[in-house]
């Protein structure tokens, strides 16, 4: 079906300390917590999950701007040790981001056209004309006319603002493009826009996309495959057509039934959660969900469950494949 | 992606670039003149630096000549004034006219000097500190509170004391305490940057942390530093105004403004113009920075606006 794997996360963990005052103990936030998976050539990984499951820094880790607690991380063949100090350019040419808020994500008193070249003058040794070039040429691509090389952020719409962003991560030629919500903060005409933009990119540049949401409906447009995230863990994780036609983790059932639809008949009934996402400091023992999870049983509680395929999908639940 | 997607996309992306917004100097401009008093004042200091350069051409006398046959006339208005003196003479006939002029010169300069070095040195501590964080950002900010336990003047008047009295120690001396406040404006200028989005797409860039600093971070900071700057400036003046009152600044016979004060205090009972004109001279200079200061700060902090 695809190629090698050109981005592979192996129990990827990001720990952080929390200090509590001169004289507590600090404690220890475990915003990712043992993540992996596989990304080929050409793909979407969309990443589910509503916040505080550790979507964002699961971006931090894959782009390099922070290390992992624990885990291996190999990025086209190479393993990533300790990120950011031992990160070579030809590496970071490979991973870049693009930010939920294209109002905080471009630099306010830079040009379009240095905006978007700086990637090139800190990596590559290109002169002045031929940088131009370069960002000219990527701009075309993400539809931005060659008069906006001289303008600043503040000229420009948010879904223009975008399209900035994109280009800037576009501009050295990456393999995987890491998009942290990147259509979240936008209108929903400007949405489809933006999505189409990335859709045709990842066809003609052969892209590999990490796509963070908390839209299933925008997931649903563009991701190949889908992991859902529940407090810095993988759920379910499997093809994006059988997570959404026969979801298999009682999280995942939620989070569909909570899409509004247009549609009467397809509304499928929903499954009210109660209570709120735990606190990351003091994570429920056993299965994380189960304070909330409407089939949780004794065992939820005292046993975390491991990964198994289910279905078409791979499942963390110990009741997975026994509800219908 | 259909072909009229791609169509409305290209309009919208049309539509939305032909609303020209203005460019930020000429924002920054407008909202600037709004201010009426902030415009006095940069006037004002426009004139004070025009006197300041060509106090050589426009000053009718020579500010350090003594002329003995008139000691302490007063100015030309009033009864017994000469009108070659037009603000009078100080106790050792001095024009004192001449010696406001050229006193403008070392007022603007102290301004000028010991900003500059105030700014330098509490720009790049207060980068440091607010970049890097940890002990850094702890070893500079509780220097900085020990050196704020001090009175300013009385700081001051001990730097003077160690370094010896001069013009230039003073401002030396004034720019030491004028340091911690331009050191926590940029910190927590910075910090307020460093935690933006296009700050961590410069690091995935791979920028380093110089470039990350200076280039990124440093110009998206500098509204409140500039701000600083220009009210420093009135500070500054008055500072060393009052170390020259204390005999610690400029020495006699430069015209200073803050010394020429110092040597006219026995005379205010007789020879009210003495004492007066420098101090107007100074209360102007001082309330022109503020002023512009003000309008700067209006024009320039976005908390402020709206």
């Amino acid at each position: 079906m695809t190629g090698e794997p050109i981005l592979r996360a192996n129990d990827l963990a990001r720990h952080y300390t929390v200090s509590n005052g001169m004289f507590a103990k600090p404690s220890l936030v475990r915003a990712l917590d043992g993540v992996s998976f596989e990304l080929a050539e050409r793909r979407t990984l969309a990443v589910v999950g509503e916040s505080g499951c550790g979507k964002s820094t699961l971006a931090r880790l894959l782009t390099m701007i922070e290390p992992q607690t624990r885990g291996r991380l190999s990025i086209a063949g190479t393993n990533i040790e300790r990120a950011p100090k031992h990160v070579t350019p030809v590496m970071r040419q490979t991973v870049q981001i693009i930010f939920q808020d294209p109002f905080g994500s471009l630099n306010p008193r830079k040009k379009v056209g240095t905006i978007i070249g700086e990637p090139l003058v800190v990596n590559t040794k290109l002169t002045k004309a031929e940088r131009r070039e370069k960002v000219l040429d990527i701009m075309a691509k993400v539809g931005l006319r060659p008069e906006h090389f001289d303008r600043y952020p503040h000229m420009f719409s948010g879904g223009q603002r975008q399209r900035i962003a994109i280009a800037r991560a576009l501009v050295l030629r990456p393999k995987i493009i890491i998009a942290d919500e990147p259509v979240s903060a936008l209108d929903v005409s400007i949405q489809a826009q933006v999505l189409n933009l990335l859709m045709d990119l990842q066809e003609e540049l052969g892209l590999a996309y990490v796509f963070i949401s908390h839209d299933l409906s925008v997931v649903r447009h563009i991701a190949d495959d889908v992991m859902v995230m529940y407090l810095g863990r993988a759920v379910e994780h499997g093809p994006a057509a059988e997570i959404f036609t026969s979801p298999q983790h009682p999280y995942t059932r939620a989070l569909l039934a909570s899409t509004p639809h247009i549609n009467p008949e397809a509304r499928s009934e929903r499954i009210v959660l109660s209570g709120e996402l735990p606190s990351p400091l003091s994570p429920p023992t056993g299965c994380a969900f189960h304070t909330r999870c409407p089939q949780a049983g004794d065992i939820c509680a005292l046993e975390q469950p491991a990964f198994a395929k289910f279905g078409g999908t791979n499942v963390a639940c110990h009741f997975a494949g026994k509800f219908d | 992606m259909t072909v009229t997607d791609q169509e409305q996309a290209e309009q919208t992306a049309q539509a939305t670039t032909e609303i020209e917004q203005p460019s930020p100097l000429r924002q920054f401009w407008s909202s600037f003149r709004e201010n009426h008093g902030a415009v006095v004042g940069l006037f004002t200091i426009i004139i004070m630096i025009g006197i300041a350069f060509s106090a050589d051409l426009i000053a009718p006398h020579d500010p350090n000549q003594q002329y003995r046959d008139f000691l302490l006339i007063p100015p030309m208005w009033q009864d017994g004034g000469n009108s070659q003196f037009i603000f009078g003479t100080d106790p050792i006939g001095r024009d004192m006219l001449s010696r406001l002029i050229h006193g403008s010169r070392f007022s603007l300069m102290i301004g000028a000097i010991s900003v500059t070095l105030a700014l330098f040195f509490g720009v790049t501590l207060g980068l440091a500190a607010g970049f890097f964080r940890g002990w850094v950002d702890n070893l500079i900010m509780r220097t900085v509170d020990i050196v704020m336990a001090f009175p300013a003047l009385l700081l001051a008047l001990a730097v003077v004391a160690i370094l010896g009295p001069s013009l230039m120690n003073a401002t030396i001396a004034i720019a030491i305490v004028a340091l911690p406040q331009y050191i926590r404006i940029t910190r927590a200028a910075v910090m307020g940057e460093a935690a933006r989005d296009y700050v961590t797409a410069s690091k995935t860039a791979g920028a380093n942390t110089l470039r990350l600093m200076f280039i990124t971070i440093l110009p998206n900071a500098m509204a409140p530093i500039i701000v600083q700057a220009t009210l420093g400036f009135s500070s500054a003046i008055l500072d060393a105004a009052a170390l020259g009152f204390l005999g610690l600044g400029a020495q006699p016979p430069t015209p200073e403004w803050g010394t020429m004060l110092a040597t006219a205090r026995e005379f205010i009972r007789r020879a009210w113009w003495v004492m007066t004109f420098p101090g107007m001279a100074i209360l102007i200079t001082v309330l022109a920075f503020n002023l512009m200061g003000d309008g700067l700060r209006d024009a320039l902090d976005p908390r402020l606006k709206e």
